[in-house]
């Protein structure tokens, strides 16, 4: 059984980031004045909380609680024999209320609103899973809740569209540039200049200026904690690698910070490849980007020669980003974490390879993970043991799937490609 | 060739003798295209601005409301680049003699190379840059580079600014302060508030740097009320409004001229 310490363990190295918020070269504060006060503050109250038993005692309460940590470990041997045979197990974040990790900051930065005195939340979202978790906060909390999000997103995720109005949020679809999540964010930080009074930011993912990437970082390192533990109760040993898809890349570090001490633990991050990185229309940042500054931190951004942010594209709405948290690009430039590409195609074969194999329906994002693990299995062999992070579930993604696969068509039937 | 920090000081300065405060433009270059943004910041000078700001447009423009979004997303789908922001910089400020500033995101800066842009700005005629998205802290090696090639570096300060952090931002300016009177994105607004005066009064305590008020000031009433307690007021979204909204690109230039002139008798109306 969890201890109540599992659940709100900052970064125990205590090395990174700096107190400027570097990780590295990567992560800083590129912000506008007006919102330098407000993120002080975020940053100040976040200290006082770390300092502060009740507030640890607090969150692991909510967690064990109304979320229902913690989550599940599953062995999925049928999805396995796909993989070169290898052993793999998947961390349920699917499981958690709202259904994906998400719901781990969220909770965390809605107490951090609370004490901060603020009455209302707003937030960005792509595949809807951090605007639906942050609209069950403030159904809970009794905040006031805007949650934007790009107006092809509310499309493709219309059901998280009508679970957040369901909660009491007001969704803003944002129809500027690529109409999808960095776009959204935008429209957030926009939103949030011109209300910061009243008005706490809550960032979804572990980009953004510091000490967001740190913070919520802290939030979901249970994720790797409780994993950790897990794996070496049921495998009696820690994995050769683990897997988790990345665009902001907030689940891939809750999952990974736990290991990152075992050194023989291969960290894969999976970036959404889209049609492929060399079609250009991907979202792959840390293969195929460049160092920059997108949403007020140094990180790998998808940019052109003069500095102009590349419009992204995957089938997956939670991984269509341009850019990566600072602490990702980290991890790459020192070698401890490895990231590759995964295109569409794959994702959806993985996604519906899971389905039919263990009864587990993915989010598409997540589905990215079991792609690359599938890949990996065949590299390590019999003898390997992957740990996944299945982010979220696949629910909101039914449309997209149904549309991908002739799902809606009489008769339709769904072609097992691996037997 | 140098930049031309000084002639924005002077002209400062020239405006402060006449018992005025100084009209501040903005236009993004490439809007609607780049000559006709080099046309109709020239004729905003000639109506009556003292000083231009020059803006680089921007996929992301985070600070910025619908209206100078869409400027904005009309000069990047006629494909400007950084080397047409330059050239208007250069050509405005050689057709009028005037100080001609850069206002613009840092990431493109940081991509091009912060000693690049400086010495290519500084070679255009330049008088220097707004970095808003830029911290005083992380503003080292720009101000360093800045300093070489005779560029002001404008920083902007909010109404949320202690008055401890005002001090340290204004110790690491030049050229002038830009006091965002407002909290939020560029826009015109109906009323210009109360908050202004304030942040003005508060940042004069920590500098002699003449200090100008943007963000909401549309018309040359608002102007005059600006005005009353500031050394610059900045106006930018009404200009660029002017434009979209004419029938056509020539109109749109002569109603931009017409607003500076009319917010150029706002500007010495203070009091």
């Amino acid at each position: 059984m969890a201890t109540d310490n599992d659940f709100f363990i900052p970064d125990p190295e205590g090395l990174i980031p700096t107190p400027a918020g570097y990780f590295g070269a990567y992560g800083g504060k590129f912000i506008p004045e007006a919102l330098v006060a407000a993120v002080d503050e975020v940053a100040a109250e976040y200290e006082k909380a770390k300092a502060d038993p009740a507030f640890a005692a607090e969150l692991a309460d909510l967690l064990v609680n109304y979320t229902g940590r913690p989550s599940a470990l599953t062995e999925v041997p049928r999805f396995a024999e796909h993989a070169g045979g290898a052993r793999v197990f998947l961390k349920r974040e699917d499981l958690n209320h709202t259904g994906s990790h998400k719901i781990n900051n969220v909770l965390g930065q809605a107490l951090l609103t609370r004490r901060m005195g603020k009455t209302r939340v707003i937030a960005e979202t792509g595949a809807g899973q951090h605007g639906v978790a942050t609209a069950t906060a403030c159904a809970l909390f009794g905040l006031e809740c805007t949650v934007y999000m790009g107006e092809i997103d509310t499309e493709r995720q219309a059901l998280n569209v009508a679970r957040m109005r369901m909660l009491g949020a007001e969704v803003v679809a944002v129809k500027s540039g690529s109409r999808t999540l960095k776009d959204a964010i935008n429209e957030a930080f926009r939103d949030w200049v011109a209300n910061v009074e009243s008005t706490h930011y809550l960032f979804g993912t572990v980009a953004g200026p510091h000490p967001f990437p740190a913070l919520v970082r802290d939030f979901h390192r249970v994720i790797g904690v409780e994993a950790r533990r897990q794996l070496l109760e049921r495998a009696g040993r820690l994995p050769d690698a683990v897997c988790a898809c990345v665009g902001g890349g907030s689940n891939a570090i809750g999952i990974f910070h736990a290991f990152l001490p075992d050194e023989d633990v291969r960290l894969v991050g999976l970036e959404a490849a889209g049609h492929g990185v060399a079609s250009g229309e991907h979202a792959a940042t840390l293969t195929a980007g460049d160092p920059g500054i997108l949403h007020g931190s140094r990180s790998y951004v998808l940019q052109d020669e003069d500095g102009q942010i590349t419009e992204p594209y995957s089938i997956s709405a939670g991984l269509d980003y341009p850019g990566i948290g600072p602490e990702h690009s980290y991890l790459k430039d020192v070698g401890r974490a490895e990231y590759r590409p995964v295109t569409d195609d794959e994702a959806m074969q993985a996604l519906r390879l899971l389905s039919r194999t263990e009864g587990i329906i993915p989010a598409i994002e997540s589905a990215h993970a079991l792609a690359g693990a599938l890949q990996l299995g065949k590299e390590l062999g019999p003898e390997g043991l992957i740990l996944i992070n299945l982010s979220g579930r696949g629910d909101k993604d039914m449309d997209t799937a149904a549309r991908y696969f002739g799902l809606y068509e009489a008769n339709a039937v769904v072609e097992e490609d691996a037997k | 060739m140098s930049g031309t920090v000084e002639l924005l000081n002077r002209t400062l300065a020239a405006a402060r003798a006449e018992d005025r405060a100084a009209l501040v433009g903005y236009l993004p270059a490439g809007f609607p295209t780049v000559a006709d943004g080099v046309a109709t910041a020239v004729a905003m000078i000639e109506g009556g601005c003292d000083i231009v700001e020059i803006g680089l447009p921007h996929s992301d423009p985070v600070l910025d409301g619908p209206v100078i979004q869409t400027a904005d997303d009309i000069a990047l789908r006629g494909g400007v680049r950084i080397v047409d922001v330059l050239r208007t910089v250069g050509e405005v400020h050689a057709a009028t003699g005037a100080p001609v500033l850069c206002m613009t995101y840092w990431n493109p800066v940081d991509r091009y190379g912060a000693e690049r842009f400086a010495a290519d700005l500084a070679e255009a005629g330049g008088a220097g840059c707004i970095l808003p998205d830029l911290p005083v802290e992380e503003s080292g090696a720009w101000r360093a580079a800045a300093e070489r090639h005779g560029l002001a570096t404008v920083f902007v300060v909010a109404p949320s600014s202690r008055d401890e952090r005002l001090a340290t931002i204004t110790a690491a300016g030049s050229g002038f302060v830009y006091a965002a009177s407002l909290m939020g994105v560029t826009g015109t607004r109906a009323s210009v508030g109360a908050s202004a005066e304030d942040l003005v009064r508060r940042t004069r305590a920590t500098t002699d740097l003449p200090v100008c008020v943007g963000l909401g000031v549309s018309n040359a009433t608002q102007a005059a009320e600006v005005a009353a307690f500031a050394d610059g007021v900045i106006v930018g979204s009404a200009f660029v409004k002017r434009l979209l909204d004419a029938p056509d690109t020539a109109s749109g230039i002569e109603a931009a001229r017409h607003l500076a002139g009319e917010l150029a008798a706002g500007v010495r109306k203070r009091g």
